[in-house]
């Protein structure tokens, strides 16, 4: 069972992970990652924005790897376009599988090119205004493991 | 025309989201195009170009007709 979508309203993940899980019957585990926006760091508010024409290809795609790559049952992968403020969720990524070792990997894979591989530019507005996240070395690095 | 898209921090860099250029265009024509920060950032390989929704194995063979949309596209940052 796959769940791909863009979002533009705030979303309760819970909401949306015990439908996911109901909707793979026979599954032995479910892993979830859920994102949100960090608070304390001077942080008002996070935009997302994306290019509409590559965005949810691109994140179909990236579900095609990891049920080729991973023992999936099922993948839940919704991730936030638009504003948020500190403490709302970015995004959720859930995955079903027989067996643990396949839900959390693909979590973990859909996670890490989520980051630094899909068609989204993130920025943050400060006191003093916005300012474009760019990645973090530590991301290309996480990428790179599943080289 | 072909509609041009800066994505993300393009945008601020080039002080437009949007332009409208005269078809065909192609690489040269973009470049000559922009202002000059914006088309140092083109040439960079980190930025990447799509073509009427698929992204260039080399954005130095683009070739936009009549109609086609033009994003680029700089480094990502989601999740």
């Amino acid at each position: 069972m796959r769940d791909i979508r863009l979002l533009d309203q705030i979303f309760i993940p819970g909401s949306l992970i015990g439908p996911f899980a109901q909707a793979n019957p026979g599954l032995g585990g479910v892993c979830t990652f859920v994102g949100e926006v960090r608070s304390g760091d001077d942080v008002e508010a996070l935009e997302l924005t994306h290019y509409e024409p590559l965005t949810l290809p691109g994140m179909h795609e990236l579900a095609d790897q990891a049920f080729g790559r991973f023992s999936l049952m099922g993948l839940l992968m919704v991730h936030r376009v638009g504003v948020m403020r500190p403490g709302e969720p970015i995004v959720c990524v859930s995955a079903a599988a027989a067996h643990r070792r396949g839900a959390i990997d693909a979590v973990d894979f859909v996670m890490d090119h989520l980051k630094s591989a899909a068609w989204f530019w993130k920025r943050e507005r400060r006191s003093d205004g916005w300012h474009w996240i760019e990645p973090r070395a530590q991301d290309h690095t996480d990428l790179a493991r599943w080289d | 025309m072909v509609t041009v898209l800066f994505l993300g921090p393009l945008a601020d860099i080039a002080g437009v989201a949007e332009l409208e250029l005269p078809a065909p265009m192609n690489w040269a024509a973009l470049i000559g195009a922009v202002n000059s920060e914006t088309a140092d950032q083109l040439r960079e390989d980190r930025v990447k170009v799509a073509c009427g929704g698929r992204v260039l194995s080399d954005k130095r063979l683009l070739n936009a007709a009549d109609g086609d949309e033009v994003a680029l596209l700089p480094p990502v940052s989601g999740g």
